[in-house]
């Protein structure tokens, strides 16, 4: 393998007032990898994704991307690159049906022009119905095609994680960030997710690094993992190696290794 | 006379000016710091002040100070009631729907006394002779010294009751984080309407002198001091109680400093734009602290 | 179907307009009634306007007066200074408003909620007071002499075209955009949304109609007065009242909260004294028991109608 690395991240630092939560983070991604993001509660791993996303400042260091420098440009401008997320605490649109949170996210890919919305010229029309398919499509993917007309704050919350994760894949991204994906799942449906990552990677050509505290999961499931710890970064490497390094172990001892 | 002594007079008129809208600006932070609510309602509190002092003067015939007390007593009333019947349903609602709220509550105040006091102005009994004091090359009148005096009077009180007592103590604790006090025990419901109680009758203070200073009250009279209370309010920093004190004497100044150098009409303009300069530029106000939206 | 359902929307559209036509030629409607109607309509206009700032991208104006003011005024100035013709001006009305939309847009990216609806009932009344200095345009005396250009039917065409265009924006990428905006910033960052992009294109599609408005209702009654509740914060406060009773995000809620509450207060005289206490506890009432407005979200058209027949004849028939 001799690709590069897709996501470089060199001495990532993001301090809140006097708090640093993320100190010196360095990791990079290459392509198509299943990765993991792991550590105690506080450990400062959202706040990566957030940085990543261009959520949370970063104080210093630096993001690339693909190539492309992506530190501190605003979020939006880090989805065009095709970075997608989710959330911890998931934040669907709630008032709108399923359907339409998936369409608004097909957004950056539209080519119609205002006018053209507003006078729904022919070439609206034709876009509409494609942006409309294509939700249709991540929505079969996730096993929620039924569910299209819902009101997406009604949905159980399993169900919810799924449309957030069917809404990040209409950017067509090339790195999903999925944050605690299988939080509040049963056993169940966390194998469904397993599946379902493993499937996106495998169909879509998608890279993943994600957040869980399900380490049946992480080890089954990740091919690399990070560790992170008061916000160092303080083991990375297979889920074997991890398993037995000594200060992985030591960061969880009295932590919740949940 | 030369400019210097134009605007030092300016000066004085404009820390008179200024130290109502303190009085006016503290309600509003207060009730900002704890339930993050602007109360549009506010500005008609202290014109019911105004109203409750007249009334207390020309019917009760109380002289100023009792007529004070009784007025800040009402209003006080007055707030809680609106707390408990406008604001406290919505207190899990979208912030909007607070605001629209808040907006109906001061339409209603203000119509209602429109309807039950009359729409024209009535003259305020004047509770003392007009004297000019000379202070060197410029003068401030008795009124403006009332009006200062009382002012500083009442913020030493509450400086003494927010920072002293348990009370105070409480107060701080919920605005700091609601959840957190309840779980100390502190009934927070109860300093919620403690903290409108205060405000409203630190409104109504502020009305009868307003009133007094001015001759005259109406239903209205609260809309646009009000309004710039508020900004005042988020000049100093919305919910530290300091920064209201320091906004409202700024806005006085400026105020008057404005009609000095220019139109008088201009004058309700300079309120808004110091509001806007100050949002873009320092949207915590001078002496606001950085808050950070959680993701 | 579509075709079919706009076509019939047309043809009753056009009945309505031919009806009020015939009635004022019969002296059955007086020149009286044309005006609350013709009122009616520039009402419409506001409220759907400022139900795309409000309502559909969530940002809490009460300054939309200002627009009006703006609109009102310098369409004015140019119909009675320039002779500009009629057309040109009320397009010109509503690209000043515009712009004025776009200045005020700006700040808005910074604020949030309730700051944002202070700042804006400050710009709102920075324009009264601006347009109180002015003498170009009658300063405090108000502004008389403007010619009477607008008809019922233009008031009735330009009301139309506002609901359809804001109707069509809000079913296309850029009205979803906004609701996202509205519903989540930073999810819709997240997805790619310019959340400050689309704020200011609220701001300024909704000023461009309040614009136009103001000109509709300056041509109209031919005078202006730089009052707050011509221009300042008494009107926009009306319209905010109007469109929280109809709904924030709501077109068909803002198009009948607008007629009932222009019409109910011409035709009750007594109502008119208690409308200034009846309005704010209907506020009250609705932000306690209805929040969403009365007619929450919900959109009444020809298309949904002929849907619960056919609901009602054959269950589940999906298009």
């Amino acid at each position: 393998m001799a690709t590069t690395a897709e996501l470089m991240v060199d001495n990532l630092c993001v301090q809140f007032g006097g708090l640093k939560a993320v100190d010196q983070v360095c990791f990079s991604l290459k392509p198509q990898t299943l990765a993991g993001l792991i550590g105690p509660n506080g450990a400062g791993k959202t706040t990566v994704f957030n940085a990543l996303t261009g959520l949370c400042p970063v104080s210093s260091g630096q993001i690339s991307f693909c190539e492309k420098q992506l530190t501190n440009e605003p979020p939006h401008t880090i989805a065009r690159h095709g970075i997608a997320r989710t959330f911890q605490n998931i934040r669907l649109f709630n008032n709108l049906t399923v359907l339409d949170n998936l369409r608004i996210a097909y957004h950056q890919n539209r080519q119609y022009s205002l006018l053209c919305g507003i006078f729904r010229s022919p070439r609206f029309k034709r876009e509409e119905a494609q942006i409309t398919a294509k939700a249709r499509e991540a929505l079969d993917l996730v096993g929620l095609a039924d569910k299209s007309e819902h009101i997406a704050g009604s949905l159980p919350y399993g169900e919810q994680r799924r449309v957030e994760i069917a809404r990040a894949l209409m950017l067509s991204p090339k790195l999903l960030l999925l944050d605690e994906p299988a939080a509040g799942m049963n056993p169940q449906e966390t194998q469904t997710l397993l599946e379902l990552i493993r499937k996106l990677r495998d169909e879509l050509k998608i890279t993943v690094l994600l957040i869980e505290h399900d380490m049946k999961l992480v080890m089954n499931l990740c091919e690399e993992l990070f560790v992170l710890d008061y916000g160092h970064l303080i083991a990375k490497g297979d889920p074997k190696s991890i398993q037995s390094n000594e200060r992985v172990v030591e960061a969880y001892l009295g932590g919740s290794w949940a | 006379m030369a400019w210097h002594i134009i605007a030092l007079q300016q000066l004085i008129n404009g820390l008179a000016l200024g130290s109502v809208y303190a009085l006016i600006a503290l309600g509003y932070t207060m009730v900002y710091g704890i339930i993050r609510l602007i109360n549009f309602a506010h500005g008609d509190i202290y014109m019911l002040g105004a109203y409750f002092g007249f009334y207390a003067i020309t019917m009760l015939k109380l002289p100023l100070v009792p007529a004070m007390i009784v007025s800040m007593a009402a209003a006080a009333v007055v707030g809680v009631l609106l707390e408990r019947i406008a604001y406290k349903p919505l207190r899990n609602s979208s912030r909007i729907a607070v605001l629209i709220t808040a907006i109906g509550a001061s339409l209603l105040l203000q119509s209602t006394a429109q309807l039950v006091f009359g729409a024209s102005f009535k003259p305020f009994p004047q509770a003392m002779a007009f004297r000019r004091i000379q202070l060197g090359p410029v003068f401030m009148t008795n009124r403006q010294l009332l009006i200062f005096g009382v002012a500083v009077l009442l913020m030493v009180i509450l400086h003494v009751i927010v920072q002293y007592t348990k009370l105070g103590k409480a107060m701080r604790a919920v605005s700091m984080d609601k959840e957190a006090a309840l779980l100390m025990g502190i009934n927070v419901d109860r300093i919620i309407s403690a903290t409108f109680a205060i405000g409203s009758a630190l409104a109504a203070a502020a009305g009868i002198l307003v009133g007094m200073y001015y001759n005259r009250i109406d239903p209205y009279m609260g809309m646009m001091p009000g309004l710039k209370a508020f900004v005042a309010a988020v000049l100093g920093g919305i919910g530290v109680v300091p920064g209201a004190v320091l906004g409202g004497l700024l806005m006085g100044v400026a105020e008057n400093m404005v009609v000095t150098l220019g139109s008088s009409t201009l004058r309700d303009a300079v309120a808004f734009a110091i509001l806007i300069v100050v949002l873009l530029f320092r949207p915590n106000g001078l002496l606001g602290k950085k808050g950070i939206e959680k993701v | 179907m579509n075709k079919l359902t706009s076509l019939i929307s047309g043809a009753i559209l056009l009945f309505i307009y031919l009806l009020v036509q015939l009635l004022e030629r019969q002296g059955i409607l007086l020149a009286y009634h044309v005006q609350i109607l013709s009122l009616c309509c520039i009402n419409i206009i506001l409220v759907v306007s400022l139900n795309l700032i409000n309502g559909f991208t969530g940002q809490f104006s009460i300054g939309h007066a200002g627009f009006f003011a703006i609109g009102a005024y310098a369409s004015a100035y140019l119909t009675v200074t320039w002779q500009v013709p009629f057309i040109f001006a009320i397009i010109c009305g509503g690209i000043l408003a515009g712009i004025a939309g776009l200045a005020v847009g700006l700040p808005a990216l910074r604020l949030r909620g309730d700051y944002l609806a202070i700042a804006t009932l400050g710009f709102g009344e920075i324009i009264r007071v601006i347009i109180l200095n002015t003498d170009a345009v009658g300063g405090a005396r108000g502004f008389s002499g403007i010619p009477k250009y607008t008809t019922f039917g233009l008031a009735y065409l330009t009301a139309i075209i506002t609901v359809v265009v804001i109707r069509n924006f809000v079913n296309s990428d850029y009205g979803r955009a906004c609701l996202a905006v509205r519903e989540d910033e930073i999810a819709a960052e997240s997805l790619g949304v310019n959340s400050t992009y689309f704020k200011v294109l609220a701001f300024t599609i909704g000023a461009f109609f309040a614009g136009a408005a103001g000109t509709l209702f300056s041509h109209y009654l031919q005078y202006m007065a730089p009052t707050p509740s011509q221009i300042g914060f008494v009107k926009s406060i009306d319209i905010l009242i109007m469109l929280v009773l109809g709904g924030l995000g709501s077109i068909t809620g803002s198009v009948i909260a607008a007629i009932v509450l222009t019409v109910i207060p011409e035709l009750l005289r007594g109502f008119a004294e208690y409308r200034m206490i009846i309005y704010p506890i209907l506020l009250i009432l609705v932000m306690l028991y209805r929040p969403s407005g009365l007619l929450a979200g919900q959109e009444f058209s020809l298309a949904s109608l002929a849907q619960l027949f056919k609901g009602a004849k054959a269950h589940g028939n999906h298009s």
